[in-house]
């Protein structure tokens, strides 16, 4: 069941990758979508961000009762924690609900009204058209959100800290601006752009093989959502292990 | 000239076509008619490559379509016209967008030429002006007559209804199907429609294909149908005490 699954996603990929009939078009469906999945999920990511680095901040000072640390290590752990993990996982973890269902039920409803057939018969490669356009967009703009996730999750910190008096503004700084590792970065755009692409063609392949109706297409993006997220998940790992 | 030889098509244990072949000639309208769930849909969708049929071929001309990969497909796709049962327009296009888009993927028209093709091909149809509404903002008929726009928009050279008169009043039906066969003897089109609309059975069918549970069991014109002997056929096209009164009087 997982074999089958999985081999049909592999062949739908295959057909998404085929070349473009007319770049024009593909190009203008970029900027759509690039608009769609970027713009439109601004706000969102940047309320979590900031909120998250906040309590981050506050919880690791609460954890962090000794005199024998300086308290600039409070930036250093939320700062390396962010862009190692909760920036990129859990701004995925919120697309995948957000912008996975949207592109799952998009094209769901493509398919049962026949919208999908028709561009079959006019000689359009459908997966191309309709899927390589939201992929791209998601392998780019995922990492995007992710770097401004982190900014806004470090600004979080530094405010909620400093408002709390679980660390002082000026030993807050000092933290997140020692020691920094240029590596950490790197991994961060690797996991977010890997997200992207799987929470875009996850979404896409469940909306693309739906058979039936209005509920059917529900279902589908429910259950896009639910294997994106396992998804992410696993891969976190896998990349964790590989890279650090 | 299209051809269909001995199409088998199974979907799991389900059996939907067994061993239809036939003909449908350019300039002519050929139904194809039968029961819900007859198989007259998946026929369809055989003929255009939607589905592969397990055994039989689909010939194009003399080209083997069935055959065909899907790049070897294209240049056959591009003369093939499509109105599906619901329209399937493209809801996030406007009218004119949904026109224009097959040009714009597959010709090096300007833009003004073609908007000038939208145009033409929605006078055709009688919508004239409706060019920036969106599928949603259209009734039924309007959508039906904007797929018909949509799949004359590149001039082809075969042309596939299926059930273009269903979910619409009988007065809007005859308005569709005097437009399919205008546009059928006017750009002598292969037409292949699917229907069980009896008016347009009598008032269209040149050519016609009944399937009685995936078999092809009768096939003739609309002069002849009403003489037939075969007992599934007249229990389709007499079902009504209407028609059985106006069989009466033939
Ligand atoms: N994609 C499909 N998958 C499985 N079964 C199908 C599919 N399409 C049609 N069928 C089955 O094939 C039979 C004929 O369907 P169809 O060709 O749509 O009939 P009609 O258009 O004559 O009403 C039905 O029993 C239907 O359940
Ligand atoms: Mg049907």
């Amino acid at each position: 069941m997982f074999f089958t699954s999985f081999g049909k996603y592999l062949l739908l990929l295959k057909s998404v990758f085929k070349k473009p009939e007319k770049a024009s078009i593909y190009w203008k469906e970029i900027m759509h979508e690039m608009n769609s999945i970027g713009v439109g999920s601004l706000g969102l990511i940047a309320i979590i961000s900031t909120f998250i680095g906040a309590v981050m901040t506050m919880q690791i000072a609460f954890q962090l009762v000794s005199d024998l640390i300086p308290n600039s290590i409070i930036g250093q752990i939320n700062r390396d924690s962010s862009i190692l993990e909760l920036s990129p996982t859990i701004s995925a973890l919120v697309l995948a609900g957000k912008v996975g269902s949207s592109i799952s039920s998009q094209i769901g409803s493509m398919r049962v009204t026949e919208q999908i057939d028709a561009l079959e018969i006019m000689g359009i490669n459908a997966p191309g058209y309709l899927i390589l356009p939201k992929i791209l967009a998601g392998v780019t703009m995922v990492p995007v959100l992710v770097i401004l996730s982190i900014f806004l999750a470090l600004s979080g910190g530094l405010v909620g800290g400093s408002l709390s008096g679980a660390v002082t503004a000026s030993d807050y700084i000092m933290g997140i601006t020692g020691d920094f590792n240029g590596y950490t970065v790197a991994v961060a755009l690797v996991k977010a752009f890997v997200f992207g692409f799987v929470i875009t063609s996850v979404a896409a392949y469940h909306g693309f093989y739906v058979k039936g109706g209005a509920l059917e297409v529900g279902q589908a993006s429910t259950q896009g959502v639910v294997v994106s997220c396992i998804m992410i998940l696993a891969t976190d790992y896998i990349l964790t292990a590989l890279m650090l | 000239m299209i051809t269909v030889q001995d199409i088998y098509k199974s979907f799991g244990d389900n059996e939907v076509l067994r061993g239809i072949s036939a003909k449908f000639e350019p300039g002519k309208i050929s139904l194809i008619i039968g029961g819900s769930g007859s198989g007259k849909s998946t026929l369809l969708k055989c003929m255009v490559g939607l589905h592969e049929p397990n055994k039989g071929k689909v010939l194009y001309q003399d080209q083997d379509f069935t055959r065909m990969n899907f790049e070897e497909r294209i240049p056959i796709r591009k003369e093939i016209g499509m109105l599906f049962q619901n329209s399937a327009l493209f809801d996030s296009m406007t009218v004119e967008e949904n026109i224009t888009f097959p040009l714009q993927m597959f010709s090096d028209m300007s833009k003004k030429e073609r908007i000038d093709r939208a145009n033409f091909c929605l006078e055709r149809v009688n919508l004239e002006g409706r060019n920036e509404l969106f599928p949603a903002e259209l009734s039924g008929g309007m959508k039906k007559r904007v797929g018909i726009a949509r799949a004359i928009a590149m001039t082809p050279k075969y042309l596939f209804c299926d059930e273009p008169n269903s979910g619409l009043d009988p007065r809007t039906s005859i308005v569709i199907d005097e437009l399919i066969q205008d546009i059928t003897e006017e750009y002598n089109t292969t037409t292949v429609v699917v229907t069980h609309d009896m008016n347009s059975v009598m008032g269209i069918g040149q050519y016609i294909l009944f399937l009685y549970q995936g078999e092809k069991r009768w096939e003739g014109s609309n002069k002849e149908i009403a003489h037939t002997d075969v007992e599934e056929l007249n229990d389709f096209v007499f079902a009504s005490p209407f028609m059985k009164i106006a069989k009466e009087k033939f």
